[in-house]
């Protein structure tokens, strides 16, 4: 059999990288993983750097022992040399059947036979007006400056936006002795009931939550609206906002953790030639694969860079993803069902949360023309409505006349934003409005990597 | 040169015993702990990383996770960084401006 010849390379090292990495390795392969963290374990079982001492209960808490197997599996497969790993190292490029890299020693090149791609989410944001000040951080952001560095991003804090995140970082920050001054959700209690059903796919998680809400008392504040920072050269010096029934609120504070749920990380998969569906739950669009994973010849997905199901759900794709590779390679492979029927109760669980605290449509068509929408170049939502007007309601022909979406995040903190902005100017749907074709490099490049090695 | 103020952004709610490192910004000495990234190292002596080129504001970073780009600074050899993604280390000359005479 030729097939074990073939070369696997694993994009990412999070939840679903290294269980992928895991069923490859029992069969007799020795994987490439490629890593943009320090250490491995991927987001949310973020591993601080040496030399910090916190324990895994205070890091990951309920979730602590999970972490902690992920991450002795994947330390045991480096220590065995199981897996050729390259942490601190950036994928910038994929094309014929070659990822071209970033790493500590300079660029490199890997060729695959098959590429599986567990490069998992960022956080999704709507422009709120004042959020390119400093100061302004993602709520991602805000849990990994806590878990990975044991700081608060500033001394009184406001969190807002929507998703399982708000409430799970307000509940960290509070534990660990920050000064938290308002958690602000944009969905509404009614809106929160209609998630209900599809979340009790998973009963111990909805209570898990509502047991953390209850931890917040009176910081937390559903069916928010109108949010505006205001903020001076130093940062953000006050939040203004309406609650539930309308009235106006001022919160003062130094800093402030935006986001609403999470945005698959696509741009690889893009760049590998998988295709897109809108997918009107999570209000994105996500890579179209079978339910194993498999997106074009020899491409597998897993993760949330395919679909939001939190880190458990990842686990399980990372071992499907690997599955589909295996089987493809006519290698033997363990029976896979149980897997299935955990994702999908896994997708009902995250499809109805997803429903419950739904991207701020409503909010983001309100933007007001002077509100940036673009941080990476400071775009407003009124250059973008006049780039709508001059050039048609199509995603990639705003962005060459607007320029929104081609600043150095590649879109993705304005896509989402941007495409419903133009649906609304255009009065089409988002989905028509379109999705913005990736571009290598998916990060930018210094120049000098290539010159070193010319 | 405007001095930077004593204390910065971030509050440091633990693992405050690691060792002390030792960094420039922008010509003044600065203290940060081993482990932090040159983010947290700079934030915990300034309140924010760099100019925007783009508008008037001043920028702190964004995602903290390699993403956004928002986090680049020099470093006194010319060279650049991405701040939420790198470990500050001992003697590290860090400028929130571009060196005299680099280009943007
Ligand atoms: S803060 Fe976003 S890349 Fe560093």
């Amino acid at each position: 059999m030729t097939s074990v010849a073939e070369k696997v390379v694993i994009v990412g090292a999070g939840p679903a990288g290294i269980r992928a990495a895991e069923m490859l390795v029992s069969a007799g392969i020795k994987p490439v993983i490629i890593d943009e963290g320090i250490r491995a374990g991927g987001q949310i079982y973020r591993r601080p750097p040496d030399g910090f001492i916190r324990s895994p209960r205070e890091l990951y808490g309920t979730e602590a022992e999970k972490a902690v197997a992920l991450h002795t599996l994947f330390d045991r497969m480096v220590a065995d040399e199981q897996v050729e790993y390259y942490p601190q190292s950036s994928v910038l490029a994929c094309a014929n059947r070659t990822l071209h890299a970033l790493t500590p020693s300079g660029r490199r090149e890997f060729g695959y036979n098959r590429l599986i791609l567990a490069t998992g989410a960022t956080d999704r944001l709507a422009p709120v007006s004042g959020w390119q000040s400093p100061g302004v951080y993602s709520l991602g952001a805000t849990q990994i400056a806590l878990k990975a560095q044991g700081v608060a991003l500033g001394r009184k804090i406001v969190l807002a936006g929507s998703g399982p995140l708000l409430t799970l970082v307000a509940t960290q920050l509070l534990k660990a002795g920050a000064e938290i001054a308002a958690v602000l959700d944009t969905s509404s209690m009614a809106t929160q009931m209609t998630g209900l059903p599809g979340m009790l796919a998973r009963p111990g998680l909805v209570l898990r939550g509502l047991l953390m809400r209850a931890k917040l008392g009176r910081l937390y504040h559903a069916g928010v609206r109108s949010l505006g920072i205001y903020a001076d050269e130093q940062g953000p010096v006050r939040i203004r906002w309406r609650n539930a029934w309308g009235a106006e609120r001022v919160t003062d504070c130094d800093m402030v953790g935006i986001g609403w749920h999470l945005r698959a990380e696509t741009q690889l998969a893009g760049l590998a030639g998988c295709q897109f569906d809108y997918d009107a739950d999570w209000a994105q669009w996500l890579p179209r694969t079978d339910r194993m994973g498999r997106a074009a010849e020899g491409v597998y997905l897993a993760g949330e860079g395919l679909r939001i199901l939190g880190a458990d759900g990842a686990e399980v794709a990372g071992r499907l993803a690997a599955h589909a590779c295996l089987y493809d390679m006519r290698l033997p492979v363990p029976d896979s069902s149980a897997d299935l029927r955990r994702m999908a109760r896994y997708e009902r669980f995250a499809r109805g949360m997803a429903r419950a605290f739904p991207w701020p449509a409503e909010m983001v068509r309100k933007t007001s023309d002077d509100t940036v929408v673009c941080r990476c170049e400071g775009i407003t939502a009124g250059q973008l409505r006049d780039g709508v007007d001059y050039g048609g309601a199509e995603a990639n022909r705003v962005k060459s006349l607007a320029r929104v979406g081609m600043g150095r995040c590649q879109g993705r903190y304005c896509q989402l934003a941007g495409a419903e902005l133009i649906a609304d100017r255009a009065g089409i749907s988002v989905c028509e409005a379109g999705r913005l074709r990736e571009q290598a490099p998916v990060r930018p490049a210094p120049i000098g990597a290539w010159v070193r090695d010319a | 040169m405007k001095p930077h103020p004593r204390t910065g952004r971030i509050v440091r709610l633990s693992e405050t015993a690691r060792p002390r490192v030792h960094f420039h910004l922008d010509g003044s000495p600065c203290e940060a702990l081993a482990g932090d990234t040159v983010l947290t190292a700079i934030l915990s002596c300034a309140d924010n990383l760099r100019q925007s080129e783009f508008g008037p504001e001043r920028r702190a970073g964004f995602c903290l996770m390699g993403a956004c780009q928002d986090c680049w600074v020099w470093q006194a050899d010319g060279g650049r960084l991405r701040a939420c993604s790198t470990l500050v280390t001992d003697g590290m000359r860090l400028l929130t401006e571009a060196p005299g005479g680099w280009p943007l």
